[in-house]
């Protein structure tokens, strides 16, 4: 195991389940208000308020409630939850449990990638002396009623189970294709149930949200975006790793933290725009810069529209095929990219390609089809020394044959 | 009447054992993650045999199947090596890596040898970029593979196993 990791919230010092002790002090409303008040928002990517979608459960009438964790990670540039899930699971299993307190829920899933199969046996482990000191199984830490139990449910290297209801799909022994929403998942979860799905790292937060109060948390990050943000950086830089930063820094500060100082651009993975160097006074929050917890760094000479094909090729594989714009979208934004890298690509083809762009942002079911154009558009937008258009021939009709 | 899968809980209620068969379609996926581990494959007869425990079509069955990326339908070797090939991997010289496996192994990318041994995948992101190159190699996460590893890592494979038995 690594030096002990140093974080103002997720890596701050907290005793084992003194959340969830607290928790139990403050009762279901009191748990409800802190997390709400705290505005903690969906560390997945979406951003949606943590407590608003607990506080839906907790009101919703249904004789069973599932807490889902969502630890599924696919978003290529990411392993933050590689991390959590091997030196913080008990807190992710903590903050579980305070959420089953908080909702009323007593089963509960860990949602694990099947690229992270091998740290089965370490989480049952963990889950099993868990169980021991009554963190699990009836009665926990000796509340009557409060039965709460997690069972580890494993992925089969599908990146669209990522999203919220194609992992309830997954779980249900179905194809993981994303549902309609709504109805979303607080009211018609897994078989139907409420259920309470959050990421990794929101869960985490749970823990110290509970212990310290909401005025502690919202003392971290912006406005909007309240508390820190674990980053996976890797790609051209000294130190990659994981790192908490408060949400509002900016993005050269971090690129300090993980030795990147020299970066041309950095990605917020391959769903996420690619920032040129000018711009790096952004801040990494949902408001402005905005990433699931990837930062991938390209130094001088790597080829920013190289990457963007690496990204829209892993989509052409992930995507489920269910919706048309996201489909039959990727290829042809892949072929357009391929014209453009060869400098065959007239204006009034780019033009048409980023109106089908943001076609795909708006009409696309899934979080996936949103979002994947947005390298593509962000490229195409700061990097315009990067590639030439053709002023010869190429007209529009060539392409429509 | 009560339906009979061979999955399904058996609890004694009021003195009478009851059969319950609701969840049942959720345990599919993990039967079929038994079957993968055990085979290396999951064969047609395996997805009717499967169908009929659950009470339900083989189409449906072979769909799920089909989705995702560790169940496989066909004949496979007994080892699997999945090269991620995300940006940061690239960046980091996986593609190197990749040819050294291939001539290691003496086979294409995507295919198996002759002895039907191990077989060369690609897979996105496996959340290894901090230690990129990297690889799941029988579902083991294998990062910071140098050249000279894959000789190793092919010797190992070859021999038995990389850490315990194969089948992903």
């Amino acid at each position: 195991m690594p030096e002990k990791r140093k974080g103002a919230v997720i890596f701050s010092e907290i005793m084992p389940y003194a959340g969830l002790k607290k928790a139990l002090e403050l009762g279901r409303s009191g748990v409800l208000s802190r997390i709400r008040d705290s505005g903690l928002r969906g560390r997945g990517g979406a951003g949606f308020p943590a407590g608003i979608k607990l506080n839906l459960v907790a009101a919703a009438r249904s004789e069973k409630k599932y807490v889902v964790c969502n630890a599924d990670e696919g978003e290529p540039g990411t392993f933050k939850d590689r991390v959590m899930l091997l030196e913080y699971p008990r807190l992710i299993f903590e903050g579980m449990a305070i959420a089953a307190f908080a909702s009323g829920a007593d089963t509960g899933f860990l949602y694990l990638r099947g690229e992270y199969k091998s740290f089965t046996g370490f989480l049952e482990g963990v889950l099993e002396g868990m169980r021991k000191e009554n963190i699990l199984g009836k009665a926990i830490m000796g509340r009557a009623g409060f039965d709460f139990d997690i069972e580890i449910k494993l992925g089969s290297g599908a990146y669209v189970c990522g999203e919220e209801t194609a992992l309830i799909e997954s779980l249900e022994g179905n194809r993981g294709e994303p549902r309609n929403r709504p109805p979303f998942p607080v009211n018609t979860g897994y078989n139907g149930s409420p259920t309470v799905l959050n990421n990794v790292e929101t869960f985490s937060n749970f823990a110290h949200i509970a212990y310290n109060g909401a005025d502690w948390f919202k003392g971290f990050g912006t406005a909007k975006s309240t508390g820190t943000k674990l980053l996976s950086i890797s790609g051209d830089c000294k130190r990659p790793g994981v790192y908490e930063v408060e949400f509002g820094s900016n993005i050269s500060s971090v690129l300090k933290i993980a030795g990147g100082e020299d970066a041309k651009a950095v990605s917020a993975g391959a769903s996420g725009e690619i920032v040129p160097r000018r711009h790096f006074s952004r801040m990494i929050c949902f408001e402005d810069f905005s990433t699931g917890g990837a930062i991938i760094v390209f130094s001088k000479k790597r080829d920013i529209f190289e990457a963007v094909e690496n990204f829209l090729k892993f989509f052409k594989d992930e995507s489920c095929g269910q919706c048309t714009p996201c489909r039959e979208g990727i290829p042809v934004l892949l072929e357009g990219l391929s014209m453009i890298r060869k400098g065959q690509c007239c204006q009034e083809y780019l033009n048409d390609l980023l109106s089908l762009s943001e076609t795909m942002q708006i009409a696309s079911k899934c979080g996936l089809g949103q979002s994947c154009p947005k390298p593509f558009i962000s490229a195409l937008q700061y990097f315009k020394r990067e590639y030439r258009l053709s002023k010869t021939a190429k007209k529009e009709k060539e392409f429509y044959g | 009447m009560v339906k009979q899968c061979a999955v399904a809980k058996r609890t004694i209620k009021d003195g009478k054992e009851v059969v319950i068969c609701d969840e049942t379609r959720s345990r599919l996926l993990p039967v079929l993650q038994g079957i993968q581990r055990a085979k290396g494959y999951i064969s047609d007869k395996d997805m009717q045999e499967t169908a009929d425990r659950f009470g339900i079509h083989p189409v449906e069955v072979y769909s799920v199947v089909t989705f995702y990326a560790f169940l496989t339908s066909g004949p496979k070797a007994r080892h699997t090596i999945r090269i991620s090939n995300c940006m940061s991997n690239i960046m980091a010289g996986s593609r190197k890596i990749e040819r050294e496996f291939e001539k290691a192994l003496k086979i294409k990318k995507g295919g198996a040898g002759k002895d039907k041994k191990i077989v060369l995948k690609e897979t996105g992101c496996i959340g290894m970029c901090d230690n990129a190159p990297a690889a799941l190699i029988d579902g083991e996460l294998v990062g910071n593979i140098t050249l000279r590893d894959v000789k190793e890592i092919v010797r190992k494979l070859q021999k038995g196993s990389l850490t315990r038995r194969g089948y992903a």
